[in-house]
């Protein structure tokens, strides 16, 4: 299949995993809908973001579009192969186009290895015939693209910083030139000083390697900030789409997401509507909107019928009865 | 004078064990034991088997350090081969112990499914009779001799391995950078192989180290019994088995071999802790 616009490097149909877990060893079979029917393009040189609280899901998307679990339903192309039906010798061989940024940077390197082993890593996975001198140039170079200083490639994970640890994940992903990463939280585990230096790093990285970003977060600010489209997802659907950065949501838990976020100037804060209610158990989810039993716009049609994604405007896509404005 | 070499070393993990007062102590003695096993020609003072009816059951002397046994064979002599016969029965026997324990348990660890239901049924059921039991039981299949200790030792000792690889391999197979090689595009191989055993290696090789002592013991009791080295063959248990007959006239026959095990078995056992302590794996150990 030729997704049409012919730009979007991933596109996300229908995608859905489901996970079955039981209540003690004879109860009942329960299901929970970790990712529900998503679809999503993910647009070539621009940067996506997914946000939404813990537990709606953006983890467990991010690792369907990369296939690192397997979908229930629904399935993922990247550059047009459909992922789903690869077979595993050729998915690992596409995995050098598509890479991942983990959240922890505390666990993501195998304490055992010194950085420049783990810089070595995916030339090995991959089969790469690369001499002595050939990978410790592009070892060094690498190291100092995500500004480490070269002294640190002996080094051992444990001897490092958490931002220094994330800068080693971003050089191991890089490793292999992909057009897509997904960056699963990348600084959700960092001081805020530190956050914005990955970010900016990110930033630069994408302008001069001309990379595709998937950003997962739950931080709404740093989304708006650093995102060109925002995904809003809640309990495993997308709620809104916001095509640029400077679209105001108009869903109401987008807009309450937004007024979550702290203002430091104490002239600019405003009144927090804070949400009321209950967050539904995912694993019976109710028939209605799932965010119905917090909405402040809720009616009875809410809680009877689950809203459907629309269009509303240019790109904006929201999944709402009663959408501000 | 404190050299930043000698700084290093205190900290190294075998500085940790060495310079500890019981590592070092057992340290020394499985020296002795270890040189007395490779070396047992050139250091034993009489040949091993060479009979002497008229100086059987001397007791010991300057000639005899251990006096001699019932056929007049130097005691010492024969000791210093039977720790020969011990450490490579005990090492060979735990060696196949944890290469097949640690392929099974990784394999079940790593891969789940019916498989690991299979290996964790068939571990639970040995894990529940005595080692000595299943040693016996083997031995009786096999037939006694030396290849059948060695097997039927390492098959008892099998499940603790199995276990404990398959509990660290589990816990390891859901550290972020597992999923991160995974993602690198590397196969279930590269990810047991490279990641997954080296980590889980440490607690194994105590348990191993462990293992060891007991299972010098039960080699031992089955040589005791006669169904391990069979003479001329000089093995601790087999001559503590032949002393049992002059106990009463010559009873060094018995008590100097059931020395040399009682040494080497708690020699291994404080080396062995010394290594826990030193590499902080307790927990590890424990949780298995």
């Amino acid at each position: 299949m030729v997704d049409p616009a012919g730009d979007n490097i991933a596109t996300v149909r229908h995608l859905t995993r489901v996970f079955t877990s039981r209540r003690g060893m004879f109860g009942p079979k329960r299901t929970m809908r970790a990712v529900n029917d998503v679809s999503l393009d993910v647009p070539r040189g621009k940067v996506t973001g997914v946000v939404g609280e813990s537990g709606c899901g953006k983890s467990t998307l991010a690792r369907l579009v990369l296939r690192l679990i397997e979908a229930s339903a629904g399935k993922v192309l990247f550059e047009g192969v459909d992922l789903g039906t690869l077979p595993a010798a050729d998915l690992r061989k596409l995995r050098r186009r598509m890479q991942m940024v983990f959240q922890d940077p505390y666990s993501s390197i195998d304490p055992r290895y010194t950085i420049r082993r783990a810089l070595l890593e995916p030339y090995q996975v991959q089969g790469v015939t690369i001499d002595a001198a050939a990978a410790r140039l592009r070892i060094d170079e690498l190291i100092a693209m995500v500004g480490l200083s070269p002294r640190m490639a002996d080094s051992y994970p444990h001897q490092l910083s958490g931002g220094q640890r994330q800068r080693v994940g971003i050089a191991r992903a890089l490793a292999l030139n992909p057009s897509l990463l997904v960056l699963d939280e990348p600084t959700a585990s960092l001081d805020v000083s530190i956050q914005a230096q990955i970010i900016g790093l990110l930033e630069a990285l994408k302008n001069d390697l001309g990379l595709t970003y998937l950003f997962i977060s739950h931080d709404l600010s740093l989304i708006r900030y650093f995102c060109d489209r925002t995904v809003v997802m809640y309990l495993g659907r997308i709620v809104e789409v916001l095509p640029t950065s400077r679209t105001e949501p108009r869903h109401h838990y987008s807009r309450a997401l937004m007024d979550s976020n702290f203002e430091p100037d104490p002239n600019r804060r405003k009144v927090v509507n804070r949400l009321a209610g209950e967050i539904a158990s995912p694993f019976d989810l109710p028939p209605g909107c799932a965010f119905a039993a917090r909405c402040p716009a809720a009616t009875e049609l809410c809680r009877r019928e689950r809203p459907v994604l629309a269009q509303h405007g240019l790109g904006h896509q929201i999944a709402c009865h009663h959408p501000i404005g | 004078m404190t050299t930043l070499a000698s700084t290093e070393f205190a900290s190294s993990t075998l500085g940790k064990v060495l310079l500890s007062p019981r590592g070092g102590l057992s340290a020394l003695c499985l020296a002795i034991v270890i040189i007395c096993a490779v070396f047992a020609p050139l250091v034993s003072p009489y040949q091993y088997d060479i009979q002497n009816l008229p100086l059987a059951n001397r007791e010991p002397s300057w000639a005899h350090w251990m006096g001699t046994d019932e056929f007049g064979r130097d005691l010492l002599s024969r000791i210093i081969h039977g720790a020969r016969t011990s450490l490579t029965v005990a090492v060979v026997a735990i060696g196949i112990s944890v290469a097949i324990g640690m392929s099974l348990g990784a394999a079940a660890g790593y891969f789940g499914g019916l498989f690991d239901r299979l290996v964790t049924a068939a571990v639970d059921l040995s894990w529940s009779f005595p080692e000595i039991l299943i040693a016996l039981i083997l031995i009786a299949i096999v037939g006694p001799g030396l290849g059948s200790t060695m097997i039927a030792i390492g098959i008892a000792y099998l499940a603790q391995f199995t276990r404990l690889t398959r509990a660290q391999v589990m816990a390891l197979k859901n550290e972020t950078y597992i999923e991160a090689t995974k993602n690198l595009g590397a196969g279930h191989f590269h990810i047991i192989f490279r990641h997954l055993l080296p980590n889980a290696l440490p607690p194994v090789i105590v348990a191993g180290m462990l293992a060891t002592g007991n299972a010098i013991i039960l080699e031992a009791t089955l040589g005791f019994f006669g169904l391990g080295a069979q003479p001329p063959t000089p093995s601790w248990g087999g001559m503590m088995s032949s002393g049992t007959a002059q106990i009463f006239i010559a009873p060094w026959i018995i008590i100097f071999p059931g020395l040399a095990i009682a040494i080497t078995v708690i020699a291994i056992n404080l080396f062995g802790d010394a290594i826990i302590e030193a590499l902080d794996i307790r927990n590890r150990l424990r949780d298995a």
